[in-house]
């Protein structure tokens, strides 16, 4: 088997194909995504591969084809719905939110809902506020969806695959800045190698992406890639920062979360969602409910602040978490 | 088009089963709970939707459905279960809450699920309609003749979810009926106060598919409507759209005052009730005598009896069961 680099767009790409060959109830749907291969890549090739009843195009229309996925879930078949923007979520909100999302519980378990949302998150490139969000906090905390964002292209395929065999609903929340596309800021972190044979990672599984003693850093999506790059930032200056990739907010991976603060006893959460009422309060949580004792320093948190992401340059880079900013939040909590 | 002996009288026990079932619910809803209304007590606690004076509808469009059929409802959804053909049981220990329910007590009168006669509804206004899309979309697929059937009322047709679910299934030409029970108001705003236009009917033409009107208290008009707009999605030809006039005898919901009923409206909508209509064409017809009737109406009372007793009898599932069924 050759050693192949693939971008994680092309890996999210190359998973929904491997499943749509082995399942002919897996079909794709959404907007631009049959010819245009979608806007950031993620069904690039699809339709010349298998045609435009299994690689629909919509109308803009997300609650009525986010809908017709719940709807075509529970007779059985297994939709991959594309949400372009999840900033565009609210225009088909009540069926993720409410229909998607508990019709598995309401049932008694009676009636299941086999389908992915993915989506696109996240800036850093200008598209201010309704074009910029992650917002993956928020849907962390619906019950009923599965939350999975891989940071790798080795991460997407797996998980993408995982996503669509899975029998709950997923949503499967990839970084437009990681995607890899010739339009976006070149990214070494968005290529990489991936196995050609089809394989899963199970939910539920954080990734430790690079060991070490002085710190914790938990993250996801892009934030991985700015974590790592601070981590060899520090490693020069003798800090040493274990990066754990989360991978999947629901299921969360508890244990390793807390066996590397056992470990480092101190911890830093890096997340580009809003600040307040998300996935880094939820982790600084969890961190008290289990590890405070092993603590040295109180958790630190490294978020997009409370405001809707401005346009303009400087105040964009202001609000959003970037290496050196990790690497001064890191040396804070070490020092401190 | 002449209805058949057998079929007529099919018909007319479905609109005696789902009046009794509802009106039997109706009264055991207040159980407990007066005399000052506490919504949160008795044997029913929560919301009561009830169908009477809808039965036609319900009856007429699933006469033609098979069990395989979908079919999406609404807040209101028991008339369409009974006529779907689900067990009355299952249904009554359900909104009982107990553990021998359809959701074993986890979806309660709003949210039923019911996957062998693929049965869903769901309490979010204009929610289920683009599921019947969906299950169209499976259908058609998989090449099958099987026709998704979607519930909801007046005051859904103008959310956005609809909208969006008919031109998707006209684009699609996906096998789906669109059926608006137009009962006048949507909780307390009248039609005329919240439609541009006269008729919901006249909405099928924006999306290039047929769109009819049908008096919603003539079962026999009712199935007429629905036979056409069914046999059409199995051929292929793709969606349609039924507007049945109706009324609700109970208000929006149980405890609903009503104040703005017009005077005397609820009076001379009872006189053109759905059960006298279908019956007084049988009894031309010399199909149904006065005996009969009371021989249908006893037997429906005794399965609805039996139905109570069994969800009167049923244990309530176990308190931390709540944390189950999140995930498949």
């Amino acid at each position: 088997m050759a050693d192949r680099l693939l971008t994680t767009s092309k890996a999210i790409a190359e998973a929904i194909a491997q499943e749509m060959e082995r399942d002919e109830n897996v079909f794709v749907m959404g907007e631009d995504i049959g010819a245009y291969g979608g806007i950031f890549g993620a069904t690039e090739g699809l339709l010349t591969k298998f045609g435009p009843e299994r690689v629909m195009d919509t109308p803009i229309s997300e609650m009525g084809f986010i809908g017709t996925a719940v709807g075509a879930a529970t007779e059985g078949m297994r939709p991959i719905a594309e949400l372009m923007f999840i900033d565009f979520m609210g225009a088909g909100m009540d069926q993720i939110y409410n229909q998607m999302a508990k019709i598995h519980y309401m049932s008694g378990g009676n009636t299941k809902v086999p389908m992915v949302l993915m989506t696109a998150i996240g800036g850093s490139y200008s598209d201010a506020a309704q074009h910029s969000q992650c917002l993956y906090g928020l849907f962390a905390h619906t019950p009923g969806i599965k939350v999975v964002i891989p940071s790798s292209p080795y991460d997407a395929k797996g998980l993408m695959t995982q996503a669509i065999r899975d029998d709950s609903p997923v949503m499967f929340f990839f970084h437009k800045g990681g995607q890899g596309l010739g339009w976006m800021t070149p990214n070494p972190r968005a290529t990489g190698h991936v196995p050609e044979e089809p394989y899963t990672i199970p939910f539920g599984q954080a990734d430790i992406k690079r060991e070490g003693s002085d710190l914790t850093i938990l993250t996801v999506s892009l934030m991985v890639h700015r974590s790592l790059d601070a981590a060899e930032k520090l490693a020069e200056e003798g800090i040493n920062a274990e990066v754990v990739d989360l991978r999947t907010l629901v299921p969360l991976d508890r244990e390793t979360i807390v066996n590397s603060v056992k470990k480092t006893h101190r911890v830093l959460i890096v997340d580009e969602d809003y600040k307040s009422y998300g996935m880094s309060g939820e982790l600084v949580a969890i961190v008290a409910e289990d590890a405070l004792d092993y603590l040295d320093a109180p958790p630190k948190r490294l978020a997009v602040p409370d405001v809707p992401i401005p346009y303009s340059r400087p105040m964009e880079q202001y609000i959003s978490p970037n290496a050196d900013k990790i690497a001064a939040a890191a040396r804070e909590l070490v020092a401190g | 088009m002449a209805l058949s002996q057998e079929a007529l009288l099919d018909l007319y026990r479905m609109l005696v089963r789902i009046r009794t079932f509802e009106e039997r619910v109706g009264e055991m809803y207040y159980e407990e709970k007066l005399p000052a209304f506490d919504i949160a007590a008795g044997p029913i606690p929560g919301e009561m939707h009830l169908y009477s004076g809808q039965e036609a509808v319900a009856a007429g469009v699933c006469a033609h459905l098979r069990p395989d059929d979908p079919v999406t409802s609404t807040h209101r959804p028991h008339g369409h279960l009974i006529a779907k053909g689900v067990d009355l049981k299952k249904i009554m220990a359900e909104i009982f809450g107990k553990k021998t329910g359809l959701c074993q007590g986890k979806g309660g009168h709003m949210h039923l699920f019911d996957p062998d006669l693929h049965f869903g509804c769901g309490g979010i206004i204009g929610g289920g309609i683009p599921h019947a899309v969906g299950a169209a979309l499976a259908i058609k697929k998989r090449g099958q003749d099987r026709v998704a059937v979607s519930f909801f009322g007046d005051g859904a047709a103008n959310i956005g979810a609809f909208h969006e679910s008919v031109n998707l299934a006209a684009l699609w030409k996906l096998p789906v009926v669109f059926v608006v029970e137009d009962n006048l108001y949507a909780i307390s705003v009248p039609k005329a106060a919240s439609t541009a236009v006269r008729s919901n009917a006249e909405r099928g033409a924006a999306y290039g598919i047929p769109g009819v009107q049908v008096d919603g208290q003539d079962a026999v008009a009712v199935y007429e409507a629905a036979k056409e707009a069914v046999d059409r999605a199995r051929r292929g030809e793709g969606p349609s759209l039924i507007e049945g006039l109706c009324y609700r005898y109970r208000g929006h919901f149980e405890g609903d005052a009503e104040g703005y009923l017009k005077e005397g409206e609820k009076a001379s909508w009872k006189e053109k009730d759905p059960i006298t209509i279908l019956g007084n064409q049988l009894k031309e017809q010399g199909w149904l005598t006065d005996s009969d009737a009371e021989a249908i109406q006893a037997e429906m009372t005794s399965l609805v009896g039996e139905a109570e007793t069994f969800a009167r009898e049923s244990a309530y599932p176990a308190p931390e069961e709540a944390l189950e069924h999140v995930f498949a």
